[in-house]
């Protein structure tokens, strides 16, 4: 049996680096962070001052009476989904075959915390009436359905931090299940509140870095101390490799399989033996019909956590197998855009399918001292060229709830 | 206080401005809101809500419906 292979024709980001995909790839290759600290009044109650917010903001791309009908989520994913969708050439699609398939990790979080505010504040007539379409955790999903006039289908596949990787993991499988040519795939995440950085502060998983922001994402550094908040979205356009020949469309990639599993080890915990994650490479990797010695290059989740960062690399060890892994160049690009939770899969989905059609691999900023479990090779400080026979890359997007995503891109 | 119809059109210009995106000038006495300035039930409720505050006036959803026109409303405020 023959599955329908599915190439990446668009590209679209927002991202503390930039407000498109160039500016964003750009600032990856200089190693430029994007974190800043924050400027609200709410930062002195808060143990975390700093976070990385988009770099442009959407009132600058969007008009005004659209702004206040779209959560923040859905306004990051319309202007990714758009820059995505003229990069691909606008393609000409039958509506009922055109899909949509984007995530949110937590939804319309700060609609709901507004309007909560204007309740209690002013009463239920001062509520807005569109409350429900922006706070729906499928409203992003919803949005570029409705923009694109995507019939085949809108879904929002929600796995926490995975949420993104899952939708192009989705999206792929939309293609190969025959329901759609074209599918809009990727995620969004507008989370930065008091309440948030609280919950996530008040669970130990933030960094405290607060006198040196922009060095405190650092990945595998033996003195990280936790993640960084970041915002913004990124979305890709999937097409089946048939339907991107017949007109012609530039190619940047295959997006040649996919696979999840879960840990169930502990709903915050990844497994320290990395065993779900090991499996979720392993799987993927025959859903693309290619061997461990193929994958020349890891966009890692590693998001600066203690627990983390270094099982990851474990679980790429044990499922590569050691002559894999020995030559596999591994980076984390959440040190310089922070972790944009349920965007982060997407944005850096964006990041492996451009180290493959550029053949440069973006590093990973602000290590110190290397923690001594670090099982692979990291690509640290300055970017590194793929070789020019590197065949695959994978993009890992893991999230809590022992969610593990392993995407696999195949160079053209 | 009453209000001269001048006043409320162009108050109600400035909120269907603001929550619609139609340009104030084109509100006139004359215009559906649905046929002509393409505002779903959902911008109505913000509408109303947003001319209560302007004019002080209350205006029931169940009269809210019969409200189809700018000259509508107009009218109802002044009532």
């Amino acid at each position: 049996m023959s599955t329908t292979e599915v190439v990446v024709t668009g590209l679209g980001a927002t991202t503390p680096l930039g407000g498109d995909v160039a500016t964003t790839w750009s600032a990856l290759l200089e190693g430029r962070s994007g974190i800043a600290t924050l400027t609200e009044d709410w930062v002195d109650e808060l143990p975390v001052h700093f976070a990385g917010r988009v770099a442009v903001e959407p009132s600058e791309r969007l008009p005004r009476q659209r702004l206040r009908r779209l959560d923040r989520t859905q306004q990051f994913a319309l202007i990714a989904a758009q820059e995505a969708w003229e990069d691909a050439g606008a393609p000409e699609v039958d509506p009922v075959r055109l899909g949509a398939v984007v995530s949110s990790g937590i939804g319309g979080i700060l609609t709901i915390l507004e309007q909560y505010d204007t309740f209690r504040e002013k009463g239920w007539k001062r509520v807005s009436p569109f409350t429900v379409p922006m706070l729906m955790p499928n409203s992003p999903a919803a949005a570029v359905s409705l923009e694109f006039s995507a019939r085949a289908g809108a879904h929002a596949p929600v796995s926490a931090c995975a949420s993104s990787a899952e939708a192009i993991a989705d999206a792929i499988r939309m293609i190969r299940d025959g329901r759609a040519d074209v599918v809009i795939a990727g995620g969004t995440e507008a989370a930065i509140h008091p309440l948030n950085i609280a919950s996530f502060a008040s669970m130990r998983a933030l960094s405290t870095h607060n006198e040196d922001p922009q060095r405190a994402s650092r990945p595998w550094d033996a003195d990280r101390d936790g993640f960084v908040m970041g915002e913004g979205a990124g979305v890709i356009v999937l097409e089946s490799a048939e339907h991107a020949a017949r007109r012609g469309a530039r190619v940047y990639a295959v997006a040649a399989g996919a696979a999840y599993t879960n840990d169930a080890h502990d709903i915050v915990h990844p497994d320290p033996e990395g065993a779900g994650q090991a499996r979720a490479i392993r799987s993927a990797l025959s859903d693309a019909d290619l061997k461990p010695s193929d994958i020349a290059h890891v966009n890692a989740h590693a998001t600066s956590t203690p627990a983390g960062d270094v099982g990851e690399t474990v679980a790429i060890r044990s499922a590569l197998g050691d002559a894999a892994a020995d030559r596999v160049m591994v980076t984390s690009t959440k040190s310089m855009t922070g972790h944009l939770l349920g965007g982060a899969g997407a944005v850096e989905s964006i990041a492996t399918i451009l180290a493959l059609h550029e053949g440069r691999i973006p590093p990973t900023i602000n290590i110190n001292e290397l923690d001594p479990g670090v099982q692979v090779d990291i690509v640290r400080d300055k970017p590194r060229d793929l070789p020019a026979d590197a065949l695959a890359a994978i993009n890992e997007s893991f999230g809590f709830g022992g969610h593990n995503i392993a995407v696999v891109f195949r160079r053209t | 206080m009453a209000h001269s119809e001048q006043e409320i059109l162009a108050g109600l210009g400035e909120i269907i401005d603001e929550i619609a995106g139609v340009p104030a000038a084109e509100v006139t006495p004359e215009k559906s809101f649905v046929d002509d300035l393409d505002i779903d039930s959902l911008s109505m409720v913000e509408i109303a809500v947003a001319a209560q505050d302007k004019f002080g006036v209350e205006i029931p959803d169940d009269q809210l419906k019969d409200l189809k026109t700018v000259q509508d409303v107009i009218n109802f405020i002044q009532k």
